[in-house]
């Protein structure tokens, strides 16, 4: 189940007359299934517009996304999005919001909810399932939220930023707790983030994205065996060349000319 | 101290008693506060007008009230949410609801009374229009300030219209709901006893006992009568929180 993107641009018409916002450039990216790719690039570049497409709630200015070789359906092809602000349904406690989306699927009731308990168990949220969301910590309220999202098991998991406002130890559990998930699951995540040591510490590959208008400016394989250490010093050269990339990220995107000579991987 | 609250009233009653004692205020513009229970007893008791005692017109009243009330939040609550849901709806009806809010609902007495007659079916429609409108606004404000968020979210989950009527709007909506209900209610109280000034049918009505006690120049009958109706709006107001914090658990 490879997720291919061919050719996404999108454009933001604005409202005052000014010149319409390039937010993406021509993204041509194949995530093959089960890999768990991040995406890096400066702030406001475009990466969550990225995410909103492949989850469907925005429409490419062009390109495509697929998936198994053909478009994506998005009333059947379940894309899992977990949002950076967690997104939990304030009225609902953990446990509806976790078997929600088996409930709009039509799961009868005692079978959505004996699986989301489960989830409920082995996130380490027993105790807690009938508690409201804004009685949890933040740590807890992105657990629901991951929970809430790989309950209906989606062909691909897109995050935005989840961890962005933990603070650092929380953090630092939370990536060892998805990769555990991760390793057992083996679902398609595609992870934004600000933070390169994660990126570092949880993918198979990065993809550092460029400024405004975004394209693809390189692509990282993270060679650094599993389970990974963060100080080790392969991950520390997959850091340093990650930063670099960065900074020249900073500049814009790349000219075309320039472009196929970094990213034969990226143009199948 | 859960009794602070009673502190202040309690102090200006002691006060306007004690005012009261030495004569310093007149007894027929204001009685004491003394004088003014026995008037709820003969309120009680006796009646006013006699016969017509106190329980009977609290009855009515509350039943006119309800009944307003809840053709309002029968048409407000619904209408609401559509409207909220809606920009383009919001923008068609908005205008004749803009036109419309700023008349006092007493000042539709004359042509309530031209319509229905006097009797229930004009108090009602009063008390209708005193509710209508808070209802109406909260209900739309309750469903434009769902963060839009939880929306995609349900899509991202897969949400037909249905389910993100029932799983997102109508709960991020209801403790506006609520608030609406709440004022909507008072304000409807409020408007009701107004209403009832010009006169009902069936001679039940607080409003229309507190203009019978002032015909035959019984101001203690009449301040009775206000601390009733103060009393049951804050009764009405505690029953409407207290059921509300029973199904809003989330906040």
């Amino acid at each position: 189940m490879a997720l291919v993107l061919i050719g996404l641009s999108k454009v933001f018409d604005t409202k005052n007359g000014d010149a319409p916002l390039h937010v993406l450039k021509d993204i041509n990216c194949r995530v093959e299934e089960g890999m768990f790719v991040s995406v890096v690039g400066p702030s406001g570049c475009g990466k969550t517009t990225l995410l909103r497409i492949i989850a469907g709630l925005e429409r490419s200015s062009s390109g495509k996304v697929l998936i198994d070789g053909r478009e994506i359906a998005y009333d059947t092809d379940r894309i899992g999005l977990v949002f950076q602000e967690y997104a939990l349904f304030p009225w609902f406690t953990t446990l509806q919001n976790i078997q929600l989306g088996l409930e709009i699927m039509g799961i009868p009731k005692r079978k959505r909810l004996a699986a989301a308990m489960n989830y409920i168990h082995r996130f380490g949220l027993s105790g807690f399932e009938n508690r409201y969301p804004r009685e949890l910590s933040g740590g807890m309220q992105q657990r629901v939220a991951i929970a809430r999202t790989l309950i209906i098991d989606p062909k691909v998991t897109l995050m935005d930023e989840p961890f962005g406002s933990l603070d650092s130890q929380t953090r630092n559990d939370l990536q060892a707790f998805l990769l555990s998930l991760w390793e057992t699951q083996r679902v398609t995540i595609i992870f934004v983030t600000h933070n390169v040591d994660e990126a570092v510490f949880l993918s198979d590959e990065i993809l550092v994205f460029s400024s405004r208008p975004a394209s693809i400016i390189n692509r990282f394989p993270v060679d650094c065996p599993r389970p990974r250490d963060r100080t080790s010093p392969a991950c520390n050269a997959v850091r340093k060349r990650v930063l670099e990339a960065l900074e020249a990220a900073k500049k814009g995107p790349l000219p075309a000319a320039q472009e196929s000579e970094v990213l034969p991987s990226c143009r199948r | 101290m859960r009794y602070d609250r009673y502190l202040l009233p309690l102090a200006l009653v002691l006060v306007w008693q004690g005012l009261s004692l030495i004569k310093a205020i007149p007894p027929h513009l204001l009685p004491s506060p003394i004088k003014v229970l026995s008037g709820l007893r003969d309120l009680m008791v006796i009646g006013m007008p006699p016969g017509h005692l106190l329980p009977y017109h609290i009855l009515y009243s509350l039943y006119r009230v309800a009944l307003g009330f809840a053709f309002a939040a029968l048409l407000g609550i619904p209408l609401g949410l559509l409207m909220g849901g809606s920009t383009r709806l919001r923008r068609i009806i908005s205008p004749l609801i803009e036109l419309l809010r700023p008349i006092p609902p007493l000042a539709w007495i004359p042509i309530a009374i031209l319509w229905f007659g006097i009797g229930i079916k004009s108090a009602s429609f009063i008390i209708f229009l005193g509710a209508f409108f808070p209802i109406l606004i909260n209900t739309i404000s309750g469903v434009t300030s769902i963060n839009p968020v939880y929306f995609e979210a349900a899509r991202t989950l897969h949400a037909n219209p249905k389910h993100i009527f029932f799983k997102v709007l109508l709960p991020g909506a209801i403790p506006s709901i609520f608030v609406g209900m709440r004022v909507g209610v008072g304000i409807g109280w409020m408007t009701l006893v107004a209403a009832e000034f010009t006169g009902v049918k069936s001679g039940f009505g607080l409003g229309y006992m507190i203009m019978t006690a002032r015909d035959i120049q019984r101001p203690d009958e009449i301040l009775a009568g206000m601390l009733i109706i103060g009393l049951i709006g804050v009764l009405i107001n505690g029953a409407l929180r207290a059921y509300e914090s029973r199904i809003v658990r989330w906040q």
